[in-house]
């Protein structure tokens, strides 16, 4: 009744708190343990399911998840007594696959759970694309997970092992899962032993992988592959000697001050660059980062080429790099800064010479062949210009199957229309080489009235104007394409002869080389700067929206507002298909009140919840169900996570551009931070409204309890005197007298157990705790009760030396005086009345015992209820409040109270107050009997 | 149902006592009804009674009366009855015996902790005010006399101050310093109510007065040592929330 203020969202804080203390119950990882073979066919799932029948013959709680046997006898005779999960069924393109069903696995919570082939790519459209991702999931839960890999598998040694066995696999597990893992089992077997399996046909063996395996299997593959997976094993730090380290130096673990910087361009040999680094930095246990110096030039490439940059990152960015795109024209400087911003030491560039592709398109060969130029420039630049850095060139793999990276992002067919159709932006391309040529159309018409009055020199000059004119609208292509033209048509017009090509004079020449190396230097120029204002007018305009919603943030008081001003903004920057979704209460997502404009697709609240619960990046583009059409980005606030924003980019290629993502992740905390806020704002108008609300319920109830209990005063006093009065007052009247002392002293009992009782449940009762003596509050109970004990014995039997509870003294004396009068009003006049008190591990319970008619058979519960009493319309004065206000007070001291039959006729009624630890009682003792006795 | 009326009657009635023979009283009260029969009850023990209803008023009459005791209620018209008792404390000693509500507690201990000797809580036994009111005219008297006595005496128990040694039933009783403290520190004041951080200060020191486990434990010890029933004390009486008082 007083909480109607409250929100009832607004968590209670001890609900809290047993929350952040399941949490962290629950945040005990499961353990991986990974058995690692050189190739198929070293026994791996044996080793596995081996070790997990012994697990299960000592009574572990093991589970076999997803395991292949190919169809090994042997193999599947070891999973005989072992409990297997249902396969999930999955129609996929008509046909039906089994997968490893993970929210199965979620729901038995095993101890332990077998998830055999590390590496599997799951089937389009489950939740998470790889089966790595879905391990990761379940060690998140707590389960411990025993899994198997092959080395070819791991993501940084994948085109090495590529290169040796000429097999590239697509599957591939980060190496940070691996490293991660709490045990590796290396499943060795020598080669020759397994080509003998092989020939025995105990390997398994796709037909379709057939042919390619009788290369791979070869003996000096075997013993390669054999040696990488060998000395991957020894390389990987293992688990206690990570922690021990962590432990006795945290500095040494991740030497930030020496970091890798992998340059990633347009060559074929990027993705290489990053492996290498990766590899590299996992040696020297540093970290690492990438980046893309995005020039003017490189700008212009075809968007395929760029995605494919882009997908480099985003491997950069799974191999544990951190990722950057800068913008500049000059690389060297860019990337020298970046280095020593980041404190990066040493810089892993591509061989520029061995970049070259064979067979590249003719249409790129000139990009590539500047960027090979450019690239050993850049190497050179870079030595200029940060002679401190060290430099580290990469050659290109010699495994001929390169395969592009495929792109991370699955595009819906709309999008794929958009690109397919002649775009506006090619149209534009042509309206700029048209719009040039007829620049320089009107530029030889205005010269032509010019021709005999001007010197032949200063018409070059108004030819020049024109490139310049040029440059600046249209960019650097168009403006050669002008200066080129301007000197044709120069020649053509006014050079003698006029109207043909030929030239009399030879000087001529100098002029037109003079006059198209002059137009191709100041197009050049011109279009760098162009650029470069376009990038600061783009940051400028980012700038302004993230300061302008900053501003309309802070000036934000309700939820609603923050939901508005951020809709309006988000979408005016990344398209119309925003959506805040807030949690009510019960930590549920609710349906966003505000529609999306278009959708396509509805967003998937299940989706956002689960975004919610595990604080992830999902959705499109992420690891994470990629195939939905929308991003969930998580609102991550200083103190807890605040809601999932929700957006569907215009262009889907945005979310791969780190720069993007963090401009997102940017407005994400803004949002997040302003949520909070008013969150705060909220919890602090509510307690000040209960703090105001209490005050007058105090002062009301200070306001009525001084009403009544004045003339009672009066009533009782003034009896007391009548009794007293002189002449002395005859029999009768003295008897009457009795009677009404009697009642005011009822009548006061009653105000006094109404008056707490309002006080009790008009909200929080707040306590006044301190250090009491048991016996001390039953000694000043039984001193107050002494008037209406009128001479009944209370036997009180208090044990030595027990302990000092905190308790609200005054309130607990009610609890006290409540039980006993109860005591006396039901039991038989002479018969004793027992009050006694134990101490168990952490609790004492007092008892108050009569020996009266005992409880009726009704549910002993109730009896505590308000207005309950032992009988109905009985004789017994009072409204049956006592023990709803001993429960009360006794539930406000975190206590328990009961009621129950004694076996030898009478009730008994106990209560069970928290006792402090031992320590903690043992402190109290010992630092009041230090000061006791002298020194 | 027999009342204690009828017990208290006859002790009243007993012709030898008439304690307030020639003392003053001041009553600050502001309800006519309560006025009215304390005053009767003390008028039949022979004081002289000067009524007052608000702060300004018993500050007055307190000041041209010179009474040997001042009854204030604490919740006045025109004022807490705590200022009442800091200001009259400023210039006078006179023994002070507060009347307040059940439920305030901290108010009480302000009151006591201004300067106040005692308290009653409404709706309070005429008996028990009059045997309050006697105790603090009797303490007034001993402690005016010059040079107290060196040994103080309750039920079977000796004290003697100057020894620092006590005895129950003829025995002797080891009690350690802090014991000793508290016991000459109740007997000093016996009749008073000493508060939490009265006895914490005198007893301990002034560091020590947040420490209010340590006067349960030792109180606890000091009753088992010279109480008969140490769960029904006699004279180590608790004043629950507010402090001690010792009862001869």
């Amino acid at each position: 009744m007083a909480d109607a203020n409250i929100p009832p969202s607004r968590p209670d804080p001890d609900a809290l708190l047993a929350q952040i203390k399941g949490a962290a119950s629950a945040a005990a990882r499961g353990k991986l343990r990974v058995y690692f073979g050189a190739s198929a066919g070293v026994g791996k799932t044996y080793a596995m399911l081996a070790a997990a029948k012994k697990a299960k013959s000592e009574h572990v709680d093991v589970v076999v998840g997803v395991v292949e046997t190919h169809g090994r006898a042997e193999t599947a005779a070891l999973l005989d007594g072992l409990e297997q999960l249902p396969q999930r069924r999955v129609d996929y393109r008509g046909r039906d696959l089994k997968e490893f069903d993970i929210d199965a696995a979620l729901g038995r919570k095993p101890q332990l759970l077998l998830v055999d082939e590390l590496a599997h790519s799951n089937v389009e459209g489950s939740r998470h694309p790889k089966r790595w991702q879905d391990v990761e999931e379940l060690l998140e839960a707590g389960i411990d997970i025993w899994t198997a890999l092959n080395v070819q598998h791991l993501e940084s040694l994948n085109d090495v092992v590529g290169g040796i066995t000429q097999v590239r696999v697509m599957e591939t597990v980060p190496d940070h899962v691996f490293d991660g893992a709490n045990e590796v089992v290396l499943v060795d077997l020598p080669a020759d032993e397994l080509l003998k399996r092989l020939k025995a046909g105990k390997v398994y063996m796709p037909e379709q992988a057939a042919r390619a395996a009788k290369g791979f299997f070869r003996k000096g593959n075997l013993m390669a592959l054999r040696e990488i997976a060998l000395r991957r094993t020894a390389d990987r730090v293992e688990d206690d000697v990570q922690t021990y380290r962590d432990a006795e130096d945290i500095n040494r673990v991740w030497k930030t001050e020496a970091g890798l910087l992998a340059c990633v361009g347009p060559t074929a040999n990027a993705e290489q660059v990053v492996r290498s680094t990766a590899r590299l930095a996992n040696q020297l246990s540093v970290s690492w980062h990438a980046v893309y110096v995005e020039t003017s030039a490189l700008q212009r490439l075809p968007a395929s080429k760029r995605e494919a940059i882009l997908n480099v990152l985003k491997l950069a960015e799974d191999l544990q790099a951190r990722t950057a795109v800068l913008a500049s024209d000059a690389p060297a400087r860019a990337i020298s800064d970046y280095a020593s911003n980041h404190n990066l030491s040493k810089i892993v560039l591509g061989n520029a010479l061995a970049s070259t592709v064979p067979g590249e398109q003719s249409g790129i060969s000139t990009l590539a062949l500047w960027w090979k130029r450019h690239g050993s420039g850049l190497s050179r630049d870079l030595a200029r210009l940060a002679p401190e850095l060290d430099r580290i060139e990469v050659g290109r793999s010699a495994d001929p199957s390169t395969r592009p990276l495929t792109s991370s992002i699955r595009r819906n067919p709309i999008d794929d229309e958009r690109e397919g159709a002649p775009t506006a932006g090619s149209k534009l391309h042509r309206w700029r080489y048209a719009l040039t040529l007829a620049a320089c159309a009107v530029t030889t018409l205005l010269c032509l009235p010019l021709h005999g009055r001007l010197a032949l020199a200063n018409v070059v000059m108004v030819f020049l104007l024109c490139v310049v004119f040029v440059a600046m609208r249209y960019g650097r292509a168009p403006a050669a394409l002008a200066a080129v033209v301007n000197v044709l048509a120069f020649d053509f017009v006014f050079v003698p002869p006029r109207f043909s090509f030929a030239v009399e004079d030879a000087q001529y020449v100098v002029t037109f080389s003079v006059m198209l190396l002059v137009g191709l230097i100041i197009g050049h120029l011109t279009a760098g700067l162009r650029f470069q204002a376009r990038i600061a007018s783009h940051r400028e305009t980012r700038a302004q929206t993230l300061f302008g919603f900053a501003r309309d943030l802070a000036s934000a008081l309700q939820n609603e507002q923050i939901i508005g001003s951020s809709i309006a903004v988000l979408s005016n920057t990344f398209g119309k298909e925003v959506a805040l979704i807030l949690p009510g209460a019960n930590e549920q997502l609710q349906n966003p009140t505000h529609a999306l404009a278009t959708g396509q697709q509805a967003v998937d609240l299940t989706v956002a919840q689960w975004a919610f619960d595990h604080e992830k990046e999902v959705g499109f583009a992420t690891d994470t169900l990629p195939a939905n059409h929308y991003r969930y980005v998580p609102l991550k606030a200083p103190v807890r996570l605040r809601g999932i924003l929700v957006l569907r980019p215009e262009n889907p290629r945005w979310l791969l551009i780190p720069e993007q993502r963090r401009y997102i992740e940017t407005f994400a905390s803004l949002i997040a931070i302003a949520l909070e806020r008013v969150h705060f704002v909220q919890v602090a108008q509510s307690m000040l409204v209960n703090v105001e609300s209490e005050r007058l319920r105090n002062s009301l109830l200070a306001a009525l309890s001084h009403d009544l209990r004045t003339p009672l005063t009066a009533l009782i006093g003034l009896t007391e005197s009548l009794a007293h009065s002189k002449p002395a007052l005859s029999a009768s009247q003295t008897e009457l007298t009795s009677e009404v002392f009697s009642s005011a002293l009822r009548m006061h009992t009653m105000v006094n157990n109404l008056l707490d009782m309002a006080r009790l449940e008009s909200g929080e009762v707040r306590l006044r705790k301190d250090w009491q003596s048991i016996e001390e509050v039953v000694g000043v109970t039984l001193r107050a009760l002494q008037p209406s004990l009128n001479g009944r014995v209370i036997d009180v039997r208090l044990p030595q030396g027990l302990p000092l509870v905190q308790i609200d003294a005054a309130l607990m004396e009610r609890v006290f005086a409540n039980l006993i009068e109860n005591a006396l009003k039901y039991a038989p006049e002479n018969s004793p009345i027992e009050v006694t008190a134990s101490t168990a591990e952490n609790t004492l319970t007092v008892n108050i015992a009569d020996r009266g008619p005992g409880l009726p058979d009704q549910d002993v519960e109730t009896l505590f209820d308000k207005f309950t009493r032992g009988e109905q319309e009985s004789a017994k004065p009072g409204v049956g409040l006592g023990l709803s206000i001993c429960k009360a007070i006794v539930t406000a001291h975190k206590g328990k109270i009961y009621a129950s039959n004694r076996p030898d006729g009478g009730a008994v009624f106990s209560f069970d107050l928290p006792l402090p630890s031992y320590a903690t009682q043992a402190g109290l003792r010992a630092s009041a009997t230090a000061m006791s006795e002298p020194s | 149902m027999t009342t204690p009326l009828e017990t208290n009657n006859n002790e009243l009635q007993s012709p030898a006592k008439n304690p307030g023979a020639g003392l003053t009283l001041v009553l600050i009260e502001d309800d006519a009804q309560i006025r009215r029969f304390v005053r009767m009850a003390l008028e039949d023990e022979h004081w002289q009674v000067f009524e007052a209803t608000t702060v300004r008023q018993g500050l007055a009459a307190c000041a041209s009366a010179q009474p040997n005791l001042v009854i204030a209620d604490l919740g006045l018209p025109d004022g807490d009855g705590v200022t009442l008792i800091r200001e009259l404390r400023a210039w006078s000693p006179v023994p002070i015996l507060v009347l307040s509500a059940r439920t305030g507690e901290q108010q009480k201990v302000e009151a006591l902790d201004a300067g106040a000797d005692d308290y009653l809580t409404k709706p309070f036994s005429v008996a028990e005010l009059l045997a309050r009111v006697r105790a603090h005219v009797r303490r007034a008297a001993k402690s005016s006399d010059a040079g107290a006595s060196a040994q103080y005496s309750f039920a079977d128990v000796v004290v003697d101050l100057g020894a620092r040694t006590v005895q129950r039933a003829g025995a002797a009783v080891h009690l350690t310093p802090i014991e000793y403290g508290l016991l000459t520190t109740l007997i000093t004041n016996a009749g008073r109510v000493v508060t939490q951080r009265q006895l914490l200060s005198e007893v301990w020191g002034p560091g020590y007065v947040e420490r209010s486990h340590y006067l349960r434990i030792h109180m606890g010890h000091l009753r088992h040592k010279l109480e008969n029933d140490p769960a029904q004390p006699q004279h180590f009486l608790t004043e629950i929330g507010v402090g001690y008082r010792f009862s001869p």
